[in-house]
């Protein structure tokens, strides 16, 4: 994939259905995502939305049934193009799981275990760079202050909210440009919540951001744009304030009131 | 109110006496662990001293001690990891990281649990069919060991298998999410986390290797080698096999010098098996999830 950065949107799909075995997924799902900002994805269970999510930087494959058509692009480049490194598209999109998962290595060598797998191959890296990446990675994550004196401490000693916080951290060293969330607040208790959410908002506008979240609340406070999917369909996506002040379909109205779910 | 019911006694009375059964069974498993042992002690300890350990048995091995036979088990199980554990772990990484659920990888599952319950002695006649005839590498430790490769390449791969997929995979996950590959992956993070269990097999592999006889009685090991092996072409006196002869092909021995030999090698199995458990314990302490 060449550097260059085409197209107006972010994350475009096209058309996309996906099949685990014989049980469809999603149908024809187009998507649009704006960049530098936060979207969300709302929907009941089983709606796709996870699904449309990993789909996004491929991870979805690891399932060897899975088979897809359509099109997904990333800054206007095709993922599924024959030419695509995996290792480069996982590279760009960053990705954070619904339960924080750090690798039971150092907080130093969580920070920079990708920037290690993919610059320091290639060139002489100095301590003092490997510092000023921990830092400013910690710092954008609003942890710096919390560990910058157990830097050298086991990750997984942390507090989950910490850990999450971590798990954010450690991609941002390899320069991504899309952040794919799926439920990342939902393993954390309320002020962890809140403080992924401060966060999150935080890195809007350095980054795409797109968001799978089962808390409407947090769609609401926490995103520019909200999808609404049912079935493995998109029914909805417009700005938050709209969807959720005036949905145009009225099954996005019932599921927003809480009427299923 | 509360009192008992004749229901609730006979509940009780059946279940008191299931508990006696089950118990009973569990001592009947220890017993035998206990009077072999005791007996080893027991005939063969005053067989045991220093010069039993450290020299060569003399006047057709009715005296003397068992140091070839010692050095030629340390050779045997040397020379047997040195084979089994790098193509066992390295076809255990496979099934375990890379291969996909198909029919190939049923069918290599398959043909492993088959060739963990193939009988010693058929492995021993695999061993002379293959390594000593048509590879043409004639009775030595290496045909011996070879076998004994053979034999316990299963249980190596089912090990390793069960300690790599014993670390999570939500380690792996988030390494590919960082865009490592599978081989940076296993490298960083699946190995480090799994070393300790694949140590573990490796050891108890020691043990139960130090102890088969079959494998090695027509590939390797011999009755009596009046000097202790140079190469891996030489063949060699072995524990297990020096035991089974004087025991049973040769006459006039006194009876400590079996029992001594079976305790000394009854011992190294032991001994393998508490360093491997204390091995365990100690790396589990350091893992941190």
């Amino acid at each position: 994939m060449a550097d260059g950065e085409r197209g107006d949107y972010a994350i475009e799909t096209r058309g996309l259905n996906l099949w685990y075995g014989d049980f469809q997924a999603l149908y024809d799902v187009d998507l649009e995502v704006k960049r530098g900002i936060i979207t969300s994805m709302i929907g009941p269970s089983g709606c796709g939305k996870t699904t449309l999510l990993r789909t996004c930087n491929r991870i979805i494959e690891r399932l060897g049934y899975v088979r897809t058509t359509g099109s997904v692009s990333i800054l206007g480049h095709d993922i599924f193009a024959d030419d695509v490194e995996l290792v480069q598209v996982r590279k760009r999109i960053g990705m954070v799981f619904q339960r924080p998962n750090p690798l039971p290595i150092s907080i130093r060598d969580n920070v920079l275990f990708g920037f290690r797998l993919h610059e320091a191959r290639l060139r002489k890296v100095s301590a003092v760079e490997e510092d000023e990446i921990l830092e400013s990675s910690l710092r954008q994550v609003l942890l710096w202050d919390t560990v910058k004196d157990r830097l050298d401490k086991s990750a997984t000693g942390l507090s989950l909210e910490e850990q999450q916080k971590l798990c954010i951290a450690r991609l941002l060293p390899v320069k991504p440009e899309v952040l794919l969330m799926d439920e990342p607040c939902s393993a954390l208790d309320p002020a962890g919540t809140e403080a992924v959410e401060e966060l999150i908002w935080k890195l809007r506008g350095d980054y795409t951001i797109l968001i799978v979240t089962h808390n409407m609340a947090q769609a609401r406070r926490a995103s520019d744009e909200c999808v609404f999917m049912l079935l493995g369909r998109i029914i909805e996506h417009g700005r938050t304030d709209e969807v959720f002040l005036n949905p145009e379909n009225s099954e996005t109205a019932d599921y927003i009131e809480g009427r299923y779910g | 109110m509360f009192t008992a019911t004749t229901l609730n006694r006979r509940s009780y009375r059946t279940q008191n006496v299931a508990r006696a059964v089950f118990f009973l069974m569990t001592v009947t498993l220890v017993i035998p662990v206990l009077i072999i042992i005791g007996t080893l002690v027991v005939k063969g300890g005053p067989a045991i001293s220093w010069e039993f350990l450290f020299t060569e048995p003399r006047d057709g091995m009715t005296a003397g001690g068992i140091f070839p036979a010692l050095v030629g088990t340390v050779w045997l199980v040397a020379v047997a990891l040195l084979a089994s554990v790098p193509v066992g772990v390295a076809a255990a990484l496979y099934l375990s990281e890379y291969a996909p659920d198909n029919l190939l990888t049923r069918t290599i599952n398959l043909a492993i649990i088959n060739l963990a319950g193939v009988p010693s002695i058929v492995h021993a006649l695999f061993g002379v069919g293959a390594f000593v005839l048509f590879f043409n590498i004639g009775a030595s430790i290496l045909a011996a060991s070879l076998t004994l490769a053979v034999m316990t390449l299963p249980v190596v791969i089912v090990a390793t298998r069960e300690s790599l997929q014993a670390v999570p995979q939500a380690f792996r996950e988030a390494c590919w999410n960082m865009g490592a590959t599978r081989w940076q992956t296993i490298r960083k993070v699946v190995l480090p986390n799994s070393i300790s269990g694949i140590l573990t097999g490796v050891i108890l592999e020691v043990s139960r290797t130090s102890g088969e006889t079959a494998p090695i009685m027509f590939t390797g090991a011999a009755a009596f080698v009046a000097f202790l092996p140079a190469s891996v072409f030489d063949q060699t006196m072995a524990m297990s096999y020096h035991l089974y002869y004087i025991a049973t092909q040769q006459t006039g021995v006194p009876e400590e010098i079996p029992f001594g030999v079976a305790l000394v090698l009854i011992s190294i199995v032991l001994m393998m098996n508490a360093i491997s458990i204390a091995f365990r314990v100690y790396l589990r302490g350091l893992k941190k999830w």
